[in-house]
């Protein structure tokens, strides 16, 4: 274990408990925090135009129903909810072009 | 379309030496049909590579297309597809050099990622499969052709270009270089040239700090071994983490793969496995020994890592360097720990010799790590634990942090000073001059691609 107090100033990489002096890549330095994926919050796999909407906030829906088309690469995808809930939140209108990781859909 | 006359069809094509280093060549004209690739443009290609293959003699590209003619409709993508595979059929028979001059896009780019190095010069080179204005289009992403595709993020972050250059000028000269550095193609050795012993600027015994965490540029360790301390290096922009390149030891081209202390503590991640298996690949095919610098930590820890795959990319190196037959030469100069060690050609992948220096800690783990884990009752029962554990560290230092347990074992051919090791090396690359390994017969082994 390394004491925080003669932690020098230069950057660091602790592996194994030991703490190296060295410069990070860019790639390392970007990189974003792991964060555990909230089933709840139905996100967009991939960049596209959301062409229809289902249900409407408080509609229950099981799981396998359908929410919403979104078109990517000439495809018309049909996105269905992975699990049993009622709607709470849609953050998409019909014809927003959406990215990949947006948040579509809140269950509750 | 019929009637309009396209001068050579777009492109150029012949042989030529570089310095006595007899090479094919093809060369795009962006002037006729923006070097649109037709039929007739595709035929002219394949027809020089094949040439090249015959003769046996190293194939330069030089590219800058905006891709299939699409007047030509199927016959333009029939022309890729050729050329497409004749890049793989002649892949580790003859070397293939890429060089973008210019906007490459779809097929274009592909052929040249096929080939074993892509040159790509500042503001010239942009390659990409998808040009900007279709990601517009499509995903409504607004970006330039420079950031998508530029001359830079192909060095540094895709990985996808090995050489980066100012201006062409460099470009051509770091081509030349490497030209006489590799073999005409896989049934020949590289050129043998003069020795010239390392410039006298570059003292051994000064690099590397004691403590082994304290960084420092494995290629100053390069400089001060190798013949006129001159290094060429494969994709320096990317996965810096690791360093890989030509140099030239008692006047014979060598591969040198060291981890690179400077950055992330030379640990191996996705990208500097698949960086160094590569260039492990590529030297064996062309007959070049290989020299493993080794000092890391062992596998960089992560989330990210672990879901990019990094078992998969992390054995691609065990595998590229399992696979190399040609002589394998590794000195140990500090840390090589756990999976670190064995990765880095140790004797158990095949090194005909391996040498390590008095610094060298052949390890599991680091000593910090390893105390924790194996005394870790008997630390958290003391009455001062703190005390108890640097106790246990400098117990396991004295113990493990060296190079005599593994030297006892068998896994370390000799324990040299930093001074002997350039005349170590040249002792080892003339006794294995005449290595002869036979692989068990198969068509083609599975690596973890």
């Amino acid at each position: 274990m390394s004491d925080p107090t003669d932690k020098p100033a230069v950057p660091t990489l602790e592996i194994d408990d030991t703490v190296f002096e060295t410069a990070p890549t860019r790639k390392f330095a970007n990189r974003t925090p792991y964060a555990p994926r909230d089933p709840r919050k139905i996100l967009c796999f991939i960049p596209g135009i959301i062409r229809k909407i289902h249900v409407a906030p408080g509609r229950k829906i099981r799981r396998g129903d359908h929410l919403l088309i979104l078109e990517a690469m000439k495809m018309q995808n049909d996105i269905s909810s992975p699990e049993e809930g009622t709607v709470k939140k849609i953050h998409v209108t019909v014809g927003q072009m959406v990215t990949k990781g947006q948040i579509l859909i809140e269950l509750e | 379309m019929d009637k309009k006359q396209l001068p050579g069809d777009g492109v150029v094509t012949g042989t030529g030496t570089i310095e006595r280093h007899p090479v094919a060549i093809f060369a795009q004209d962006f002037t006729v049909a923006g070097g649109s690739l037709g039929l007739m443009h595709a035929r002219k290609i394949t027809k020089i590579m094949d040439h090249a293959v015959k003769l046996g003699i190293p194939l330069i590209g030089i590219n800058d297309s905006g891709g299939a003619r699409i007047q030509e409709g199927v016959d333009s993508l029939a022309g890729y597809g050729e050329i497409f595979y004749r890049n793989t059929r002649a892949s580790g028979v003859i070397p293939q050099i890429s060089v973008i001059l210019g906007p490459c896009a779809g097929g274009a780019v592909y052929s040249p990622a096929l080939t074993d190095f892509v040159f790509v010069v500042d503001k010239i080179s942009k390659m990409f499969i998808t040009g900007p204005e279709v990601i517009k289009t499509v995903l409504g992403e607004e970006i330039s052709m420079e950031d998508l595709g530029g001359a830079r993020v192909h060095t540094e972050i895709s990985g996808n270009a090995h050489f980066f250059a100012a201006s062409e000028t460099e470009c051509f000269a770091q081509i030349k270089k490497l030209t006489t550095l590799i073999p005409w193609n896989n049934r020949k050795k590289a050129d043998s040239y003069p020795a010239v012993p390392p410039k006298p600027g570059f003292r051994i015994d000064r690099i590397i700090p004691d403590q082994p965490t304290k960084p420092y540029d494995i290629r100053d360790v390069i400089r001060a071994l190798f013949d006129d301390s001159e290094f060429l290096e494969v994709h320096k922009g990317w996965a810096a983490n690791i360093v890989v390149g030509f140099a030239r030891l008692d006047g014979e081209t060598v591969g040198i793969v060291g981890n690179q202390p400077a950055v992330l503590a030379g640990v191996l991640d996705v990208d500097s496995s698949d960086k160094a298996a590569r260039f492990v690949r590529f030297c064996d095919s062309f007959n070049i020994p290989l020299i493993t610098l080794v000092d890391l930590p062992g596998y960089l820890p992560g989330v990210d890592q672990e879901h990019a795959g990094v078992i998969r990319h992390g054995a691609k190196l065990l595998y590229a360097y399992s696979e190399a037959t040609v002589p394998k030469l590794t000195v140990i100069l500090r840390k090589a720990y756990g999976g670190g060690y064995i990765a880095m050609c140790s004797r158990h992948l095949g090194a005909d010799f391996v040498f390590a220096w008095p610094t060298a800690e052949i390890a599991v783990m680091g000593p910090e790590g390893a105390a924790n884990i194996i005394f870790k009752s008997e630390i958290a029962a003391s009455a001062d634990p703190n005390e108890t554990r640097k106790q246990k560290v400098r117990e396991y230092t004295e113990k493990f942090a060296n190079p005599y347990v593994a030297a006892a074992a068998g896994h370390i051919d000799a324990v040299i000073d930093p001074e002997e090791t350039r005349d170590s090396l040249i002792h080892a690359i003339r006794i294995s001059a005449a290595k002869q390994e036979v692989a068990p017969a198969k068509k083609h082994g599975i690596p973890p691609f």
